[in-house]
């Protein structure tokens, strides 16, 4: 088991014929049983041709009803992206990946309320995507530092997710499945609902959750954590060092009014059971601490 | 993206906003027929720089005369205007606003962000403007009134009339509350704003809703839509190392310690920074090269980190992953070579091609220090600018 992905999901690449899909398909297609779940592509006006052997389609749901895929990853560009979301949830996709970097927050903002009273998830924007190692990669993490293990990762930013993963591996724990939500303020899947599936998954023994500066989501999983997880969950936030006011990278990551600061949020997680570092290089360390 | 308050003033005029007669201006003769030009007898000169707190630094000043206008504006133009938010440098004026006066009868509040939690466009308004928002927030959160916009429905009719009833705006002034309210929002939509703040808003003796000062920041995710609002961008407000890592697609932030970090990603370079920190130095910067770093880019990113005199080592942490560890190593190198490395280098890498990366590293003849993880790199450059 697994959660939100596992080898017999069938998947939708958006914007398979842009580099940057052609380039992450491909390595996602040669990763474990990756041949058999990406199973169509979608360029508007390109429907007919085929890249690597998957059919592209002109739209998602021609793609849907010819495939049967339940799931779609987006590397549409940021201007057109949101509308990449919109046509998804259309066609009736049960789950988005969307990679794309860089989507105005306004654009995600009217996605979002679209997507109100639709059972599809969204993943993202702005994250590396999901992978269930030994089984499937959805987006950009290199799937080689990755094998299946006990322990669940949810992270909001990408390379300190394969940091985590690697302090792991060094340790022989592989993973159940790594989901990066993304650094955007707007964005689908959060860590708390990352972490209720996770509970819920007879695979994952312990999870490791890693957020950053700003917003209020991790304070938020924390306590849905303290009265419900039946699983231990260590955690680290990145940013104690961010200055008030001034961006951190991603978009999400600002410490404004006061509010969302590293300190906050390492102490509601304590509060609430977690167990937290504030050295980066011993998440795995602490994770394996506290493993049953 | 941050503009100055009168650009913000000009914005929201457009959309229905009403704010007192102003006239920008860059020099002492032009605020003088300026002021002739507003007419009147009771002007008010405003410093303009990307910061608040203007008023209690001396940035602001209410003049009776045009002689006084004279003396002010040659006061405040050139001055170094220290505030709260621009940190013991301040920052030079170089602009500066020339209003009418405005007989206030009370300052409220408005302002309007993206709101994480509900995933909407957030309206805020109180009725105690013209101070701190946050202490209010902190001290009296019940005086915070707050609506979150239907993107279908807009700012309605209705929600705006009953935050503002809220706020204590009399029934005399309340259509032009409504107007004022939904032009708001209609400038934050149609410009792609992040936030939008109206601090104070006031009601004057005459039954008028104005916008006395106006502060709007632009999602820069957006800007690729608003070539007018390009334009407005100042760079005399900006941090030049912040402009010139921008040209390079380099995401870097001025931070005050003395070891300068390049690693990819923003939350690695954030627990990078962090771990500095753990381990008791201090982080110059804030570097996110992206996942895309090319040899050139890492050659750039080491020329801006340089040019900080206060940087005395360089921390290099990688974690590859679709970077190759190799193709960095062979950025460093070159841009060890090109910069002629004059502060120690400490180099961790990590992910695809790592063994292929520390063999050009070694290879390279230079004095490369290697670390094996963070925490390894984090304790040598500490131990190297304590030399």
């Amino acid at each position: 088991m697994s959660i939100l992905i596992n080898k017999n999901t069938k998947v939708i690449t958006q914007g398979i014929t842009g580099k940057t899909g052609m380039f992450h398909t491909q390595n996602c297609v040669n990763y474990a049983f990756g041949r058999q779940a990406f199973v169509a592509g979608v360029t508007p006006k390109k429907g007919g041709q085929n890249f690597a052997g998957i059919p592209i389609f002109n739209t998602v749901a021609e793609a849907k009803k010819d495939t049967a895929a339940t799931c779609s990853v987006i590397y549409v560009p940021p201007p057109f992206a949101a509308a990449a979301i919109d046509e998804a949830v259309e066609a009736g996709i049960e789950f988005i990946v969307c990679i794309t970097e860089g989507i105005p927050v306004l654009d995600m903002v009217r996605s979002k309320h679209k997507m109100k009273g639709k059972k599809t998830l969204l993943l993202g924007p702005n994250c590396p995507g999901v992978i269930t190692p030994d089984e499937i990669k959805i987006g950009i993490m290199p799937g080689h530092i990755h094998k299946k293990g006990p322990v669940g990762v949810v992270s909001r930013s990408g390379t300190l997710t394969y940091e985590a993963v690697g302090q792991l591996m060094e340790l022989g724990l592989g993973q159940s499945t790594c989901v990066g939500i993304g650094g955007d303020p707007v964005n689908g899947l959060k860590h708390i609902d990352v972490i209720k599936m996770f509970n819920d998954d007879p695979k994952t023994e312990a999870v490791i959750m890693v957020g950053e500066i700003g917003g209020s989501d991790e304070e938020e999983c924390a306590r849905w954590v303290k009265g419900n997880m039946k699983k231990p969950v260590v955690g680290f936030i990145a940013g104690v060092t961010a200055p008030p006011g001034k961006r951190m990278g991603h978009a999400g990551a600002i410490i404004s009014g006061g509010k969302g600061t590293a300190a906050e949020k390492l102490a509601v997680m304590e509060e609430c059971g977690i167990k937290v570092t504030k050295n980066p290089s011993e998440m795995g360390k602490l994770l394996k601490s506290v493993l049953r | 993206m941050k503009i100055h308050e009168y650009q913000a003033k000009e914005i929201l005029r457009r959309y229905g906003v009403a704010t007192p007669r102003g006239i920008p201006c860059f020099s002492v003769e032009e605020a003088v027929a300026a002021a002739k030009k507003l007419g009147g007898n009771v002007w008010v000169i405003k410093a303009q720089i990307h910061a608040g707190g203007r008023g209690k630094g001396g940035g602001v000043k209410l003049v009776k005369s045009l002689d006084e206008v004279k003396k002010q504006v040659g006061a405040i133009l050139e001055m170094r205007l220290v505030t709260h938010q621009t940190g013991p440098e301040g920052r030079i004026v170089k602009r500066l606003l020339i209003e009418e006066g405005a007989d206030i009868k009370s300052e409220l509040y408005v302002g309007m962000v993206v709101d994480r939690g509900s995933q909407r466009v957030a309206l805020m308004a109180s009725s105690e403007g013209g101070t701190e928002i946050e202490e209010v927030a902190a001290k009296s959160p019940e005086k915070i009134h707050k609506v979150f916009i239907n993107p279908d429905t807009g700012l309605t009719d209705t929600e705006a009339k009953d935050i503002a009833g809220k706020i204590g705006v009399p029934a005399a002034a309340m259509q032009e509350a409504k107007v004022f309210l939904q032009g708001l929002y209609k400038a934050f939509i149609e410009t792609d704003a992040a936030l939008a703040e109206i601090n104070p808003l006031i009601l004057t003796r005459d039954q008028r809703v104005l916008a006395l000062d106006a502060k709007i920041n632009f999602d820069s995710n957006a800007l690729f839509r608003h070539p007018d609002i390009q334009a407005l961008r100042d760079l005399d407000e900006e941090d030049e190392a912040e402009i010139e890592a921008s040209k390079h697609d380099l995401n870097y932030i001025s931070l005050d310690g003395n070891i300068a970090c390049l690693v990819n990603g923003a939350g690695l370079a954030m627990a990078t920074m962090d771990i500095i920190k753990l381990y008791g130095g201090a982080p110059a910067n804030f570097l996110d090269v992206g996942g895309g770093a090319t040899t050139e880019k890492v050659t750039e990113a080491f020329k801006i980190m340089l040019k900080n005199p206060k940087v005395k080592a360089i921390l290099v942490n990688i974690f590859g992953g679709i970077m190759k560890c190799d193709v960095i190593a062979q950025g460093v190198v070159a841009a060890a070579k090109q910069t002629s490395l004059p502060v120690p280098l400490i180099v961790r890498l990590e992910g695809t091609n790592v063994d292929l990366g520390k063999k050009i590293l070694a290879d390279s003849g230079l004095p490369i220090i290697s670390a094996n993880n963070m925490a390894d790199a984090a304790e040598k450059a500490v131990k190297a600018v304590r030399r």
